[in-house]
């Protein structure tokens, strides 16, 4: 077992975690940060990105000791002060998801993609969410989400809504 | 000024793009998948899975597994023994069908690879799968029926106890049932002095991949034993888990919460759920199991697998007179809850839209060693219509015509509606003309065949295809007596109740059970119109048997046109049973009430009460008339009177690099008759959802076996579910003839787009590259296999047609190509 201290969706936070514990089932099973999700078991899906020290990490893929003094935004702190996040905001508008499962990956992905390039054409969203699956939607109103969010906030940064 | 004072009409809920309302709490994480269920004191389980496609048990050593701390037991199927129950096949197809006994955990013997044979119960999920792995299971391996047409030929038995591989032989014949012609004159005729034309297609191998793992929590410490599931079937899986496991169906309760998708994959009872279900019952501790994805691929149901032999008649000008089908399908190693009827509910589709003089369809059932089959998005129907519409085009270029053309001349007019077809069912509406005029419009597709000749002409390296598909299916099974003529299981209606709060909320109970399809929004602004109360007042409750004790379920297009007929029915009903209370409060004869956007008035007065308002009186039940019940809720079950067929034109262009045999989507516009439309909004989601399903079967998917019956393709790094990078915008739009077999005149749209894309986008592929001698290619059509077509490199691939050919074929016969198939490699 390990100590890890970190700071999740703003709170601080403290376990003693096995070594071969992953970020995911850290957030799932100690945090009950469930909104976090699971789709695979070979990094594919990216159902469980979250942001790492501000940027997206599929959290199935980090150790959760990796994340030690680090900070982690899941799906569950992005919006702020009961206002959604844009990009939040332009998945509903935009019908952007179906059952939702891999909604929570998609839009942290999503919010990584405006973050580094907050004007982005639909190839380049189409490039950014490569990592992502999704069995709804057929990515089309993903893809507009995505340009809605871009259009729709003075830039769709982590923590600055619009 | 005067202003209208008349109640304004409220503005049409339906029709409204509505937000959805189940996304606030997807989009913020606040779900509730079976998977985030945690209980006091639960347990989590392991599947120990056999490795082997067939093989005997011979023995099962769990001593080691058992003694690791924090493990709680080891099952073997011989602790469970009957006692499990089984997983039920509800659609034997014939009366003498084939059926292996499914136990949810093999005995003595596994028949596919990826089969339980032991359950690992422990504290953590983790220490559960580690102590899987010290599970020692000897095995004797037997040969393995892995081939479909050498399963079905009985080479090697995937069962050798039933003595053949054949599950079941179905024919619609239309000769036989009156509804045309026989369909061997009618060939004999078109060989004489006409067009012949006789094709093969592999429908391969499909994985669902619903993107939420199944998972199952039972919790037995409760009077009734609850299970929390991720499945599109909450309402069957009570009534079998009561019907094989002994536990009465009063004290059984099942609830799908937020379920991540399904598309027919989530439409099972799985070993899965009854083995968890055994198991928290044995221990009388709450029980979880979830998957793992490589464990979903190889264990979840998979999708299509059939062989198509089609011989085609028609007039040297190209009008069909009949079609004859040969259908072998694969099984698997078990026959799912509806496994033998997919391919069957293919037998009404081949026909389309077309009208034929003769029709035949013979379907035989094959059990394999492989990952049982069953229903996948279209479930029978995609098939069919793929069959249709490859031949089709095949037709067009034999007889030198515009594909579209040579469709126009056999299609059914719109003023020909209601039309009984060929195969005997009754189209309700359409209008094929204007659905096709529409999509023609908006894809240029003049300009595009001029391009197209243009870079023919030049000898472009890229070239150009034109798909096409002109699509029906038939939606909202079913009508309960068409089910049991067919020896379904259950019926096909579905149930709905309403209840009036008294703060003038309305709770809507309905027996579908939505994992995806926003049932919780186009239900309410159904219900808000019917009983004009605010769309946000309307609560949709669902997936829950304690709470809707009644329903069917949701796959095959369903939900709304029955489900939805449901809350229409029992909307009036409570309309019905407010108006006496709202004509004593209003001291009004009830002949002199309207109702209206929520309002009961008496005519030529302004008086008047709302709905809500009825309710709140009913709930003070002060003062009500005699003899009267106080309350006004209501329920109905509606069981459909047929069908509904939705069709729609798509067009597809394709680039091939005939240097490469690459390939890019250029455009894709679908034009849909889905009849009246509640929420475009969610609509149009489905439509985009199912083109990407349907397209990726034609491009990109494919469950592939090696020699040793193992799943290769059984993780997301193998089976190739497209990304957003693989996969273009599309343009949609609707025509609409309104359905009449529903008071909403609505059909179906889950399915549609899955339906009619695959044969569009290979119809594209081929034409692309038809010129260069090539009429077919097996999907998924991958650059490999289209730069083998093109290169002639062993023509048609490990799996050539014309030596397997049925006898109706004649290889000398007119009209067939010879070496010129560009089938690919099965691998
Ligand atoms: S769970 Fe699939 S990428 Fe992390
Ligand atoms: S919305 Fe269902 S997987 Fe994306």
């Amino acid at each position: 077992m390990t100590r890890i201290n970190l700071t999740v969706d703003g709170e601080k936070v403290a376990d003693d975690v096995e070594a071969r514990m992953l970020l995911v089932q850290y957030l799932r099973e100690k945090l009950g940060k469930t909104g976090t999700v699971i789709g695979c078991d070979t990094s594919n899906c990216g159902a469980c990105t979250v942001h790492l020290n501000g940027q997206s990490v599929k959290s199935c893929n980090v150790l959760a000791v990796q994340a030690d003094g680090a900070e982690v935004t899941t799906i569950e702190g992005l919006a702020t002060d009961g206002q959604l996040h844009p990009v939040q905001e332009a998945f509903r508008e935009c019908h952007g998801l179906q059952c939702g499962f891999c909604t929570p990956g998609m839009i942290m992905q999503s919010v990584d993609l405006l973050k580094e390039n907050p004007h982005p054409s639909e190839e380049e969203i189409r490039l950014g969410l490569e990592g992502n699956l999704c069995r709804c939607t057929g990515y089309h109103n993903i893809v507009k989400a995505v340009q809605y969010a871009a259009e729709h906030s003075s830039g769709a940064v982590e923590g600055a809504p619009a | 000024m005067t202003a209208v004072q008349d109640a304004p009409a409220a503005e049409s809920e339906i029709g409204k793009d509505r937000r959805r309302k189940e996304d606030q709490r997807l989009i913020t994480g606040r779900t509730r998948w079976t998977d985030n269920i945690a209980l006091p004191g639960m347990l989590h389980l392991a599947m120990v899975r056999s490795p082997h496609a067939h093989a005997k048990v011979l023995s099962i050593e769990t001593a080691a597994a058992n003694a690791m701390t924090n493990v709680v037991d080891v099952l073997t199927g011989a602790d469970l023994g009957e006692a499990q129950g089984v997983n039920a096949n509800a659609w034997p197809i014939t009366t003498d069908q084939v059926t292996p006994n499914h136990l949810p955990m093999a005995i003595d013997r596994v028949a596919f690879a990826g089969e339980i044979v032991a359950v690992v119960v422990a504290r953590t999920a983790a220490e559960a799968r580690d102590a899987a792995e010290l599970v020692d299971v000897e095995y004797e391996e037997l040969p393995a029926a892995l081939d479909l047409k050498e399963a079905a030929a009985d080479t090697v038995l995937a069962h050798p106890d039933l003595g053949t591989n054949k599950s079941a032989f179905w024919q619609l014949d239309s000769a036989g049932q009156g509804s045309g012609r026989a369909i061997d004159e009618v060939l004999e005729e078109a060989r004489r002095d006409g067009i012949v034309i006789e094709r093969e297609y592999r429908q391969q191998r499909l994985i669902p991949a619903f993107m939420e793992p199944r998972s199952t929590v039972v919790d037995p410490t409760g009077e009734q034993i609850t299970m929390w599931s991720a499945t599109q079937i909450p309402h069957i899986t009570r009534f079998l888990l009561a019907a094989t496991t002994g536990v009465p169906e009063s004290k059984i309760r099942v609830i799908a919460p937020d379920v991540g998708g399904g598309f027919g994959g989530k439409l099972q009872t799985t070993p899965e759920e009854w083995i968890t279900w055994f198991v928290a019952r044995r221990i009388g501790k709450p029980c979880k199991y979830t998957e793992t994805r490589s464990e979903s691929l190889v264990s979840a149901h998979h999708g299509r697998d059939q062989w198509q032999k089609l011989t085609l008649a028609a007039t040297k000008e190209g009008r069909v007179t009949g079609l004859k089908v040969d259908l072998l399908a694969d099984l698997g190693a078990y026959v799912g809850i509806v496994g033998g009827g997919v391919p069957v509910l293919g037998a009404w589709m081949f026909n389309a839209i077309y009208k034929w003089d003769a029709y035949q369809f013979n379907c035989t059932t094959v059990l394999t060693n492989k990952t049982w089959v069953d229903a996948y998005r279209g479930a029978g129907r995609p098939e069919a219509t793929y069959a249709i519409e490859r031949m089709m085009d095949e037709l067009a270029a034999e007889v030198g015509k515009d594909p579209l053309e040579v469709r126009e001349m056999n299609w059914i007019k719109h003023e020909e509606f209601p039309f009984t077809t060929v195969a005997g069912m009754t189209y309700d509406s359409g209008n094929y003309e204007a659905a096709t005029a529409k999509a023609k419009q908006m894809f240029g597709y003049d300009e595009l065949r001029a391009e197209q000749e243009q870079r023919r002409a030049n000898n472009d390296t890229v070239q150009l295809g034109i798909g096409i598909s002109t699509f029906t299916e038939m939606c909202g099974l079913a009508p309960s007596r068409v089910l049991g003529q067919l020896n379904y299981g259950a019926g096909g209606w579905e149930h709905a109740s309403i209840r009036m709060l008294p703060t003038g909320k309305v709770e809507v109970i309905t027996g579908a059970s939505a994992h995806g399809q926003g049932h919780e929004t186009a239900f309410s602004q159904i219900v808000a119109d019917r009983l004009g109360v605010p769309f946000e007042d309307v609560e949709i409750l669902h997936g829950d048997t304690q709470v809707s004790h009644k329903g069917l379920d949701t796959y095959g297009s369903r939900s709304l046109v029955v489900g939805g007929e449901a809350l229409v029915l029992a909307a009036d009903k409570v309309i019905e049973k407010a108006r006496p209370i709202a004509a004593h409060l209003l001291e009004a004869s009830v002949d002199d009430l309207e109702f209206a956007n929520g309002r009961f008035s008496v005519r030529g007065t302004d008086q008047g009460t709302s709905i809500t308002e009825v309710a709140l009186a009913t709930f003070a039940s002060h003062n009500y008339p005699e003899g009267m019940e106080p309350g006004i809720d209501a329920e109905s079950t509606y069981d459909p009177v047929n069908f509904s067929f939705p069709h729609g034109t798509h067009l597809c262009a394709v680039e091939v690099d005939t240097e490469t045999g690459g390939l890019k989507l250029r455009k894709y516009v679908c034009v849909d008759d889905i009849g009246n439309i509640i929420n475009p909004l969610i609509v149009a989601g489905q439509v985009h959802g199912g083109l990407v399903q349907g397209i990726a079967q034609a491009l990109w998917e494919e469950a592939v076996y090696d020699d040793a019956g193992t799943l290769v393709s059984g993780s997301f790094v193998d089976y190739l579910l497209p990304t957003a990078a693989d996969t273009i915008s599309f343009e949609i739009d609707h025509t609409t003839s309104p359905s009449t077999t529903n008071t909403l005149g609505t059909k179906g749209v889950g399915e549609a787009g899955t339906i009619a894309s695959t044969p569009a986008v290979v119809n594209a592929v081929v034409d692309a590259v038809r010129h260069l001698g090539i009429n077919d290619i097996t999907m998924p059509c991958t650059p490999e296999r289209v730069w083998r077509a093109i290169n002639h490199s062993g023509g048609g691939g490990a799996d050539p047609t014309e030596e397997s050919a049925m006898p109706h074929f004649s290889p000398d016969g007119p009209n067939q190509d010879h070496g010129e198939t560009g089938e690919g490699e099965d691998l």
